[in-house]
């Protein structure tokens, strides 16, 4: 479950060891724009010590790690890989040899480390022209990749236009973003919203970002984390109606009956695949199986 | 590790602890300002002396100023200092 994931600055003590207590279902600890480079040192000696001392509960744990074009990311990767984080996240990746690069370091400190290989995944952090119009042959360039993350605030400055609230202008990139995920079987991550205090944009932001596909959203505040929580859960009539497609297709089967149908709608494979995926969130966020 | 000049590492903010290390002769000397001095600063002292210790460091002027921060922020600050510190200068 990662509807939620909060970018938290690596060098800031404060937000880290409150990083789990803010309700988000992923952390991404961020090594990269959050960390000046004179402080790139101590971010990352405060994060390997803090993964070993603190719990952080059920919430996921990502790291970003500076680019590959600069002399940070390797430091990054060795410091950070035996505390076992969950994903790493790597900034302004371009296209597939971008990430088969990322893939046999990880895979070479996998071995240093004796760590299992292939344990560490990999959330590409989409943020240029270039990367969007890749989006599939880095979605499908490894078997650890798990997720494509729009970034549109540097997406913007390189398509050269303005980033607004209504966002016409990403349009094209979130469709293309999470086409070639869904296409490779991995999800899809919506830019953070950056109006701090604008929470009613947020939930509109949110929403549209979920109903074109999108698993989750990040959030680069706290206070984003309950909205984005809410837009991306499963409404109650997205559970009730779910339950009674498979109460449909039971009472079909004991009828004998081929053809199924519900409120005057054919029943067919994707809607029973979608209320699959309804019920099996609603049963990680709640603790109930809904599916027994 | 061998302390070759002064170094430094946190910051003031709350849950941080600012740490600066000096070269000395005498051993480890340790001059920790602490909000919660009353309460914690022994154990303070303790985990500045083990996180030394573990980084091989056997003289050496440890002036730490602390915001309440937790153990392995503490850990984390002081290995910093010292590898800053352990690091032949550049000239500028």
């Amino acid at each position: 479950m990662r509807r939620s994931m909060l970018f938290i600055p690596s060098n800031n003590p404060n937000m880290i060891v409150n990083g789990g207590v803010l309700g988000a279902d992923s952390l991404i600890f961020d090594l990269e724009d959050a960390v000046s480079p004179d402080e790139k040192d101590a971010a990352r000696d405060l994060l390997h010590n803090a993964l070993k001392a603190v719990d952080f509960g059920k919430c996921e744990i990502i790291v970003r790690i500076n680019g590959l074009d600069t002399p940070y990311w390797e430091e990054d990767l060795r410091s950070i890989l035996p505390m076992k984080p969950d994903a790493i996240m790597p900034p302004k990746v371009s296209d597939a040899a971008y990430i088969q690069r990322l893939d046999a370091k990880l895979a070479e400190l996998e071995r240093e480390f004796s760590l299992k290989e292939g344990r560490t995944k990999i959330i590409a952090l989409l943020e240029t022209a270039l990367g969007v119009e890749n989006a599939y042959s880095i979605a499908a360039a490894s078997p650890r990749m798990m997720a494509l993350f729009l970034g549109a605030e540097d997406l913007t400055a390189d398509l050269r236009c303005q980033r607004t609230k209504e966002g016409g202008e990403i349009q094209y990139a979130r469709g293309r973003l999470v086409c070639g995920a869904r296409a490779a079987g991995i999800e899809a991550y919506d830019t953070p919203f950056t109006d701090v205090q604008d929470l009613e944009g947020l939930a509109k932001d949110a929403a549209y970002a979920k109903s074109l596909g999108f698993t989750g959203k990040a959030c680069i505040s706290p206070a984003h984390v309950t909205t984005v929580n809410r837009v991306f859960s499963p409404t109650q009539a997205d559970i009730d109606y779910a339950k009674d497609v498979f109460a449909a297709i039971a009472e079909a089967k004991r009828q004998g009956k081929g053809a199924i149908s519900l409120r005057g709608k054919m029943i067919d494979a994707p809607i029973v695949q979608r209320a699959r995926m309804v019920l099996e969130a609603a049963s990680e966020i709640e603790g109930v199986d809904y599916l027994a | 590790m061998e302390i070759k000049h002064g170094a430094m590492a946190g910051t003031l903010e709350s849950s941080d602890i600012m740490v600066t290390v000096l070269p000395s002769s005498d051993g480890i000397q340790i001059d920790l300002t602490s909000s919660v001095e009353q309460y914690y600063g022994d154990s303070i002292r303790e985990t500045i002396t083990k996180t030394l210790e573990e980084l091989g460091v056997s003289s050496a002027r440890v002036e730490a100023v602390d915001h309440g921060a937790l153990d392995c922020t503490i850990q984390a600050r002081l290995t910093t200092a010292v590898r800053r510190a352990a690091k032949e200068e550049v000239a500028k």
